[in-house]
């Protein structure tokens, strides 16, 4: 099915939720509120004619300063039957940071957000084990916002245990004969 | 034995484990040889990529991909290249897509060379190990003709590829690629007929279509439950639509035909590669208009055409924003699975976002649900029959 029809069919059924469109080099994409988010997917998901029974990427996008809310958090979807994709975006903000889980939906959903956890501070509503998957769990801020710096003087706010191997490592090259 | 002198054990499997193929640490809760749970653990790898690459140019992020699947570098190339042409609205001249369909599947057998190694050689068939390791040598050599390293090639560009290839390398791989399908048989022969392998591999670690397709497992992994979904075949990039192939599937799902589909795109990898030879035609290797972003500072103009959009609600800066940020996704089939790139542009010369979909994140991420039930040596079997690497995963 042609994107914009599957875009005009959403928007029929849920037409306060839809925000905007866009379709760019043959790839559409198309932002709604968070609220329904999961009513929307599951939409998406069980009906016949669309059928989006593969989730292909789940992320995010942080558009700090140039826009609130500030993230987007992004569906890539796909039916293998079908052979057609979508974007669905929803707008979170920074101050409610959170939205509904869709891991009752998709499986694999499960590592995506928790890596979206991980990495943009996005909390899952409903996740069934919702902790840091690449940085260590005791890791402190998240990497991929853009107010965290790619190169930086850390100093005092270094991850701790890797302060501890340093202040070993060096007190064990002093203790050396 | 009395049942009240059993309890449940606790067994820390990795991360330097040399079966999980590289550094994933699996807890496993187990009682007798039974796995009740078992839960990964990843991220030893993580080098931020992703992060990286917001601070670097679009050329400079080539190099990174390389050290995602290191394995298939040419192939994770070639997908940042085509996610990026896409961005730039670049077209490749015939010669350099061509170029690249060979070495993707140069790539394509190498990694599955050291897949076929790796997981015979865990479920306990030593032999085939030192035989795969044979020909990889070949093409990292024939590799090395071209590009003049092994590994980590970076030989792709946006608009095209570095250098072209000369005849002495493409009498080579011919030579090569005739030779090749006897070899492959010469494995079967080692593997399949072995009664300990088909023990091991038959009705272990069965995953049924559509639990594969919710689970997003993709290539070979997905293809084993007999689902046909190949992204050369769906969505074909560079000469794909040009030569001919077939699409290898399995039936059960099952560890048996997984490595099956892998074994049979051996072939059909060697009968591309033949027919990119043949039909290679002459001309330019690189875009004229990818000269543009050889200067790293300049910004992007991007071609904005095409963008069309409907805005539903009253805001005047959501037109602006909309204008200013452009992204795209291109994926191509990567010898794991799909390898996706996601890329959001904001006009200036570094990506603003560059999201790696990483076949082997999800795939480990099945683990538990192939794991569970099974006894403990099916864990190394189905971690081989997956085909993860976790520089891939972890990025």
């Amino acid at each position: 099915m042609n994107p914009i029809e599957i875009v005009k069919k959403i928007k029929d059924k849920f037409p306060e939720e839809v925000l905007w469109f866009r379709c760019f080099r043959e790839e559409c994409d198309i932002t709604i509120k968070k609220e329904k988010i999961k009513d929307i997917l599951e939409y998406l998901k069980n009906t016949p004619t669309l059928e989006f029974d593969y989730l292909i990427d789940l992320t995010a996008v942080d558009y700090l300063g140039f826009r609130e809310p500030r993230f987007d958090v992004i569906y890539q979807l796909m039916s293998i039957k079908h052979r057609h994709r979508l974007r669905v975006k929803a707008e979170v903000s920074e101050q409610e940071c959170f939205i509904n889980s869709v891991v009752d939906l998709w499986k694999t959903a499960n590592w995506f957000e928790r890596e979206c956890f991980d990495m943009f501070g996005i909390e899952f509503k409903g996740h069934p084990d919702l902790r840091r998957i690449l940085m260590p769990e005791d890791w402190i801020g998240f990497p991929l916002r853009k107010d965290y710096p790619v190169y930086s003087d850390l100093k005092d706010k270094e991850w701790q245990p890797y302060k501890e191997l340093k202040e070993l490592a060096t007190g064990w090259k002093e203790n050396e004969p | 034995m009395n049942p009240e002198n059993t309890r449940e054990l606790l067994i820390n499997m990795g991360p330097q484990h040399p079966a999980t193929h590289g550094v994933l640490r699996l807890v496993l809760e187990i009682e007798g040889e039974v796995i009740k749970k078992c839960i990964p653990y990843i991220g030893y790898l993580h080098r931020g990529v992703e992060k990286l690459s917001e601070d670097l140019t679009y050329v400079q992020s080539l190099p990174l991909t390389d050290r995602l699947d290191y394995l298939s570098s040419m192939i994770n190339n070639v997908g940042f290249c085509i996610a990026v042409e896409k961005l730039m609205g670049i077209s490749v001249p015939e010669r350099a897509k061509f170029i690249r369909t060979m070495m993707s599947e140069m790539a394509r057998i190498c990694s599955h060379l050291v897949w076929i190694a790796t997981h015979a050689l865990d479920v306990g068939a030593m032999t085939v190990f030192l035989y795969a390791m044979r020909d990889r040598e070949k093409l990292l050599e024939l590799f090395e003709m071209v590009t003049g390293a092994r590994l980590t090639v970076s030989y792709p560009r946006v608009g095209g590829v570095r250098c072209d290839v000369n005849q002495e390398f493409l009498d080579e791989l011919y030579k090569f690629v005739n030779e090749f399908p006897k070899k492959v048989e010469e494995y079967e022969t080692l593997i399949d007929r072995n009664r300990v392998w088909l023990r091991r591999t038959k009705g272990v670690g069965v995953i049924t279509a559509e639990e594969a397709i919710n689970w997003g497992l993709t290539g070979p992994t997905l293809r084993g439950s007999g689902v046909y979904y190949d992204i050369r075949k769906f969505f074909p990039y560079d000469a794909y639509d040009k030569v001919e192939f077939e699409v290898p599937l399995g039936k059960n799902g099952d560890i048996y035909d997984r490595y099956k589909c892998r074994m049979l795109e051996f072939r059909q990898s060697a009968k591309i590669i033949k027919q990119c030879i043949e039909l290679l035609p002459e001309g330019a290797i690189l875009a004229d208009d990818a000269l543009r972003i050889r200067m790293p500072s300049s910004p992007l103009k991007i071609d904005k055409k095409d963008i069309q959009f409907e805005i539903y609600i009253e805001d005047k800066s959501i037109e602006d924003f909309i204008n200013k940020f452009t992204e795209v996704y291109a994926s191509i089939e990567a010898p794991k699975g799909e390898l996706g790139f996601y890329i959001v542009c904001d006009d200036s010369a570094k990506p603003y976002r560059m999201r790696v979909r990483a076949p082997s994140f999800v795939h480990a991420g099945v683990l538990p649900r192939l794991c569970e039930g099974a006894l403990i040596a099916d864990v190394i079997a189905n971690i081989g029959s997956i085909d993860i690497v976790l520089g891939e995963c972890d990025r």
